[in-house]
C-alpha cells in the first residue's frame, strides 16, 4: 500500500490553474525529487499535501485513509512534516529548544510543570546521533552552519516521527561541504522508513539521493519515472519543455 | 537504537559545552552594568564621601524600586520585540484611581485587585492591538499613553488626591514600611525579579516570549499561540505598572495626575540597558533590575557631586549608547 497517494488534484487561483490532474503515488522510505521551473506548481502541490490551502478537486490518500487538510496542523497530525526553505528556527534560542519548540517536555513538581531541559537535551542528542550529525542540543542555532541548521530542522520532523518529510530546497543555500552533509541527513531519514519528497532545482541532489524523480510543468505532471532510468538531460529537457513528457 | 560506528565520538561533542561559565559571565551584559555601577561608586564615594553612606544607600535601594518594577514587567514585552511606551501614563491612571477608589471607602484589597485589573486592562487593549490588528506595538502604545494620560485628568478633574480614608493607612504603611530591615517595595522587587526569571527560564511561557522575539513566524509554524501570548505579555506590564502604583502612591501619600509622566522612558532605559534587545528574543529580570540600580546611582550620584542636575540626562542617554553599542559588541564577537 503506498503512502501517499493524489488522485487528479488540482487547484484554481482565480482563472490561473496552478496545478492540473495530477496523480502520483509515494511508498513508504521512498525519496522522491520533485522539479519544474519557477512557477511550475511545485509549491502550490506541495502546500496541498501540507495543508496549507485545500485542493480546488481532486482526491488525496495518506497511509490508508483519505484525508481533507484544512490547516497545517491537521497534516501534521496525521504525520506530514514540512521543512521550510527558510527552515522556521529561532536563531537565539538553542538547538535542543528549537527541536522541542511547541512540543516542549514538562516536568511536574506538585502543582507546578516546568520545562525539563535535561530531558529535552538529551532526546535532542538522540536524535542528532540518529542523523549523524555533529550538533550539539546546547549551542545556539544562530551559530550553526547551515548543515547543522538542517539537522535541527530534520531532527524536528523526527520527534514527531512524521511518516512523510516534505523538503522545500533544502540544499539551496548552503556549502558544497554542508550540501553532502544534507543528502546523508534526508539518506538517514530514508533508512528510518521515513518518506522524503525533495524540491529542489539542484540536479546532483536530486540525481543523489532520489529513487523517483517527477516534473511538474505549468501544474501539469509531465513526468514520474525512476532515476535509475533518466538522466539530467532529459529531465532538464522535460522542465523546459524541449521534451513534452516521459 | 542503530549506533553507528563514531556515535561514541559523537557523544563527546554533544556534551561539550560551547563555553565556561566564567565566560558565559564575561559576555553578559548584567556582568558589564554590575562592574560599571561599582565603579561608578567607588568614584562618587571618593569625590563626595556622603554617597557611601548607609542612609545614602537606603534612600538608593528605596528611589530605583519602582523603576525596576516596571522595568521586570517591560522586559517580556521587549522580548517579544514589543515595546509600550505607555507605562507611565498607566502608572499615572492607576496612582489616581487608587487614590480615588481609597477614598470611596473601598477595602484595601478590593482596591489593590481593582488597581491591577485596570493595569492589566491597559496592556491587553495595547497587546490586542498589536497582535490582533498588527499595529506596530510604538505606535498603539503611543496613542494608549496620550490617552490614558488624558483620562487620568478627566477622572481626577486635575485634583490632587491625598485624603485615602480608612483604606488610607493600611496603603501608607505599605508603601513606607519594611520588612525585616528591608522596604516592603525592594522586597516586591525581589520577589517579582525571580519569579519573571523562572517564568522566563522554566516555563513554556517563557520559551514562546523568547522564540516570538528570535523568530515569529518560525513560532507561529510550530503551532505557538502567538498573539495569545503577546497579549499576556502587555497585560502583565499593565499588572506590575499598577503594582508599582500602588507602591509609589503609598510611598509619597498623594497622587497627582503628573505621576509617572516620562517614567516610560526610565523604565525602557533600564531594561535595555540590562541586556534586553529591542529586536526581540534576549533579556532577564535581573538585567532590568541592575540597568534600574545604574540609572538612580547616575541620579543619585550627580546630585550629591554637585553636578547640575541638568546633566543627568547626558549621563544616563550615554548609558543607553554605550549598552548598544556593548549589545553590537557581544552579538558580532559571539
Amino acid at each position: 500500500m503506498s503512502l501517499l497517494e493524489l488522485k487528479n488534484i488540482s487547484r484554481q487561483f482565480g482563472a490561473i490553474h496552478a496545478v492540473e490532474d495530477v496523480s502520483f503515488q509515494i511508498e513508504p522510505g521512498e525519496i522522491v525529487g520533485l522539479m519544474g521551473d519557477n512557477g511550475a506548481g511545485k509549491s502550490t502541490l506541495v502546500k496541498m499535501i501540507a495543508g496549507n490551502f485545500p485542493a480546488s478537486s481532486g482526491r488525496m490518500v495518506f497511509d490508508g485513509n483519505e484525508v481533507q487538510f484544512n490547516q497545517p496542523s491537521d497534516a501534521r497530525r496525521a504525520g506530514i512534516e514540512i521543512v521550510y526553505q527558510d527552515l522556521a528556527l529561532c536563531d537565539n534560542l538553542s538547538a535542543a529548544a528549537n527541536v522541542f519548540l511547541g512540543r516542549e517536555i514538562m516536568r511536574s513538581v506538585g502543582p507546578f510543570k516546568f520545562l525539563d531541559h535535561r530531558k529535552m537535551r538529551e532526546r535532542a542528542a538522540e536524535l542528532f546521533r540518529e542523523l549523524q550529525s555533529e550538533t550539539r542540543p546546547r549551542d545556539v542555532v544562530k551559530r550553526m552552519s547551515g548543515g547543522q541548521r538542517q539537522a535541527v530542522a530534520i531532527a524536528r520532523t523526527r520527534l514527531a516521527d512524521a511518516k512523510l518529510v516534505l523538503m522545500d530546497e533544502p540544499t539551496a543555500a548552503i556549502s558544497v561541504r554542508q550540501v553532502a552533509e544534507v543528502l546523508a541527513l534526508i539518506k538517514r531519514l530514508k533508512e528510518r522508513g521515513v518518506a522524503v519528497i525533495l524540491i529542489s532545482h539542484r540536479m546532483p541532489d536530486v540525481f543523489g539521493v532520489c529513487e523517483r524523480i517527477m516534473v511538474l510543468r505549468r501544474g501539469h505532471l509531465v513526468a514520474n519515472k525512476l532515476a535509475s532510468t533518466s538522466s539530467p538531460e532529459e529531465i532538464t529537457a522535460l522542465i523546459v519543455g524541449a521534451k513534452a513528457a516521459a | 537504537m542503530n549506533k553507528s560506528p563514531d556515535a561514541s565520538n559523537l557523544d563527546s561533542v554533544f556534551n561539550l559545552s560551547e563555553r565556561s561559565k566564567l565566560g558565559e559571565m564575561l559576555r553578559s551584559q548584567e556582568f558589564w552594568i554590575v562592574v560599571a555601577v561599582l565603579i561608578i561608586g567607588a568614584v562618587v564615594g571618593m569625590i563626595a564621601p556622603r554617597f557611601l553612606t548607609s542612609a545614602n544607600m537606603a534612600n538608593i535601594l528605596q528611589n530605583f524600586c519602582f523603576t525596576a518594577l516596571m522595568a521586570i514587567g517591560m522586559t517580556p514585552v521587549i522580548m517579544t520585540g514589543g515595546i509600550d511606551i505607555s507605562v507611565g501614563s498607566t502608572l499615572g491612571l492607576t496612582g489616581v484611581l487608587l487614590g480615588l477608589f481609597c477614598a470611596s471607602g473601598y477595602p484595601f484589597a478590593v482596591v489593590v485587585l481593582f488597581v491591577l485589573l485596570v493595569g492589566a486592562f491597559v496592556g491587553i487593549v495595547n497587546g490586542a492591538l498589536v497582535s490582533y490588528l498588527k499595529l506596530p506595538p510604538f505606535i498603539v502604545t503611543l496613542g494608549m499613553m496620550s490617552l490614558v494620560r488624558s483620562q487620568t485628568l478627566v477622572v481626577t478633574n486635575n485634583q490632587v488626591v491625598y485624603d485615602f480614608g480608612k483604606a488610607g493607612d493600611t496603603l501608607l504603611a505599605l508603601g513606607s514600611g519594611s520588612f525585616l530591615g528591608v522596604p516592603n517595595v525592594l522586597w516586591a522587587v525581589i520577589v517579582s525579579a525571580v519569579v519573571m526569571q523562572w517564568l522566563l527560564s522554566m516555563t513554556k511561557w517563557g520559551r514562546y516570549v523568547r522564540a516570538i522575539g528570535g523568530n515569529e513566524n518560525a513560532a507561529r509554524l510550530s503551532g505557538i499561540p502567538v498573539d495569545r501570548v503577546k497579549v499576556s505579555t502587555y497585560a502583565l506590564l499593565g499588572a506590575m505598572t499598577g503594582m508599582t502604583a500602588i507602591f509609589l502612591v503609598g510611598w509619597m501619600g498623594a497622587a497627582t495626575n503628573a505621576l509617572g509622566q516620562g517614567q516610560e522612558l526610565q523604565v525602557i532605559a533600564a531594561t535595555v540597558i540590562g541586556g534586553a534587545n529591542l529586536l526581540g528574543g534576549f533579556g532577564t529580570s535581573f538585567g532590568a533590575v541592575i540597568g534600574s540600580v545604574l540609572i538612580e546611582v547616575i541620579r543619585n550620584a550627580l546630585l550629591l557631586a554637585g553636578v547640575n542636575p541638568f546633566w543627568q540626562g547626558t549621563f544616563v542617554g550615554l548609558f543607553i549608547l554605550f549598552a548598544v553599542l556593548l549589545e553590537r559588541f557581544r552579538s558580532t564577537r559571539a
